[in-house]
């Protein structure tokens, strides 16, 4: 149809390793820039672990630990692993909503990395979660909770949650990606998560489950990381629940990993 | 002489549908072309296949000479883009979507302010530019995603449906900003399903319908090609309108239309118009109004495809949504 007459101009053909990093770290800024307009944003999806805390501990908590400090001693750690938890489909949230307003599009027209949008949330994602839990421990602290183990106690429970969160990440990917609009992941994330936290040891002690809950309790995941939060925090049995902690990651991430890559691709 | 966008055969799938079936175009270094067609003619699907957003089945494309395709990273350093929303990240303000594409773009912290500062002064934004763009009216947005897609001085515009949604001041306003676009030498490609904008904007015009281009050519080039002339009468009395009607009828080859209180039809020869004066005479019929003009494109259009283009009534609404 046409014939090229003109050189073509030099241009780069694919990305710097260099670019990749400061790309990803700008889409990472991007999602953490908020926090400046709006700190209390972060709170959003931590709201209802905030209203637990103080219902739970000043409405339940004397006639569930028979005194109300009792049981936010006990009930933080499982807080803590309920808001991490609904936190990680915060990455699905911000996927998803790039991808109707067509943010995503956009950043697919650039010259960038094609992981730099990915991989810039989930670093963003990492931080808000420290974030969050700095705010929940913070609070709870004022509150009368106090930790026992000490500093690195404190860092174990976090480094902990961070690993499960990045595991589950795949999955937020995947959902972020396939769900038709963000009101949808939300939903996904209440209807799930949920009774997921409701049936574990995460708020209250299973110990007065009718046997069918009990055993499934039991085997529930998040039985057992609530069970390691807590013995970093205020000590007792953590070796044995952090291990099958990290099994459950591993295995996330072995399942949703393939799958979120390849609808990644396609869409990439 | 080579071309700035170049299209061959492109075809895409969605199970059964055929949004592309087998779509050439061609638009030369600092031209606009103005892809005109209704909701659902492939427009879009286009579009993202010239922005290496989508792959075709079959056919190819290329942008300054890089293959969609194969090179391209090299195509995305060249081209903008300005889909049908304005993609704009809500949270961040005015400023700071510009600075992320700036830095994306790898220009330091400096040049990407300096940028963003200058974009948004042209684009009339810079009072509004510390502003959330979640509290940005419905055309401050696309002007701000039209800004965007010009951080990275791109050779190649493409404006998906850039006005559609938008009230007819800011529609103006933003002809303005593509005319500003055009005198800089920037090739645009621009879709829309408005006649009027396409009249206004395009050097050149194809026109889709269902994944096809049913005609290309100048906007005047349409407009002699397909209906000629258009007449019009109007009787004084509304109830002579049947009758005015039969006279045209006779008169012109071509199927009159009566709606709105008078009669249209496309006329090829110029020389009915003195014999249905005369015959309007002879009935006693008074016309208040009685013209030839030259089609609209939106004739050419009922013309070409059998149906109008429609005007979205709807699009008023989602300004604000």
């Amino acid at each position: 149809m046409t014939a090229i007459t003109t050189p073509l101009p030099a241009l780069p053909r694919r990305v710097s390793p260099g670019a990749t990093v400061r790309q990803t770290l700008t889409l990472a800024w991007r999602s953490l820039v908020q926090i400046k307009h709006n700190p209390w944003e972060l709170l959003d999806l931590s709201i209802q672990p905030i209203m637990f805390l103080l219902l739970f501990t000043y409405v339940f908590g004397g006639a569930i630990s028979g005194s109300t400090g009792d049981y936010l001693q006990f009930a933080l750690p499982g807080l803590l692993v309920q808001n991490a938890l609904f936190y990680t489909l915060s990455t699905a949230i911000g996927l998803n909503t790039d991808i109707t307003k067509g943010v995503f599009d956009r950043l697919r027209s650039l010259p960038i990395a094609r992981t730099a949008p990915l991989a810039g949330r989930i670093i963003a994602d990492t931080f808000k979660q420290v974030w969050a839990f700095a705010l929940l421990v913070g609070f709870g602290m004022v509150l009368g909770f106090r930790i026992s183990t000490g500093v690195a106690g404190l860092l174990g429970a976090l480094a902990l949650l961070v690993i499960v969160a990045l595991a589950m990440s795949w999955m937020s990917v995947l959902i972020g990606l396939k769900a038709s609009s963000p009101e949808k992941v939300q939903m996904i994330a209440f209807s799930v998560m949920m009774p997921l936290t409701f049936t574990s040891s995460a708020l209250v002690s299973p110990d007065t489950f009718p046997g069918w809950l009990r055993a499934w309790s039991d085997v529930n995941p998040v039985t057992h990381l609530s069970d390691a939060i807590r013995g970093l925090l205020i000590g007792g049995e953590v070796a044995g629940s952090a291990m099958i902690s990290l099994l459950w990651s591993a295995g996330f991430v072995v399942v949703f990993a393939p799958l979120a890559i390849r609808v990644f691709r396609s869409r990439v | 002489m080579r071309y700035a966008i170049e299209a061959e055969g492109l075809v895409k799938r969605y199970g059964e549908t055929k949004a592309l079936d087998g779509v050439d175009l061609v638009v030369p270094p600092g031209r606009l072309l103005g892809v005109l067609g209704p909701n659902g003619a492939g427009k879009t699907t286009a579009v993202r296949i010239l922005a290496t957003l989508l792959v075709p089945d079959s056919g190819r494309a290329s942008v300054l000479g890089f293959d969609v395709g194969r090179q391209s990273h090299q195509v995305r350093s060249l081209i903008g883009l300005t889909g049908q929303y304005a993609a704009v990240d809500e949270m961040l303000t005015g400023v700071e979507n510009l600075v992320m594409i700036g830095r994306l773009l790898g220009l330091s912290r400096r040049e990407s302010r300096e940028q963003a500062m200058s974009l948004l002064e042209r684009f009339d934004l810079a009072a509004a530019g510390g502003r959330a763009a979640k509290t940005f009216s419905g055309g401050m947005r696309r002007r701000l995603d039209l800004a965007a897609s010009l951080v990275g001085r791109p050779q190649v515009l493409f404006l998906d449906e850039p006005t559609t949604g938008l009230d007819p001041r800011s529609r103006t306003e933003l002809w303005g900003v593509v005319r500003g676009l055009m005198a800089d030498g920037v090739t645009v490609l621009l879709t829309t399903q408005y006649l009027e904008e396409a009249d206004q904007l395009a050097d050149d015009i194809v026109v889709f319908d269902h994944g096809k281009v049913i005609a290309s050519g100048t906007s005047d080039e349409l407009k002699a090609t397909t209906g000629g002339q258009v007449l019009e009468v109007r009787p004084l009395e509304a109830h002579q309108l049947e009758l005015v009607g039969k006279v045209v009828a006779e008169l012109v080859a071509d199927r009159p239309e009566t709606s709105g209180g008078k009669v249209t039809v496309a006329v090829h020869d110029p020389t009915v118009m003195p014999a249905i004066v005369r015959r309007l005479d002879d009935l006693g019929i008074v016309a208040s109004e009685l013209a030839l003009r030259k089609s609209s494109l939106d004739e050419v259009f009922l013309a070409l495809t059998g149906h109008r283009a429609e005007e979205p009534a709807k699009a008023e609404e989602e300004i604000f949504s």
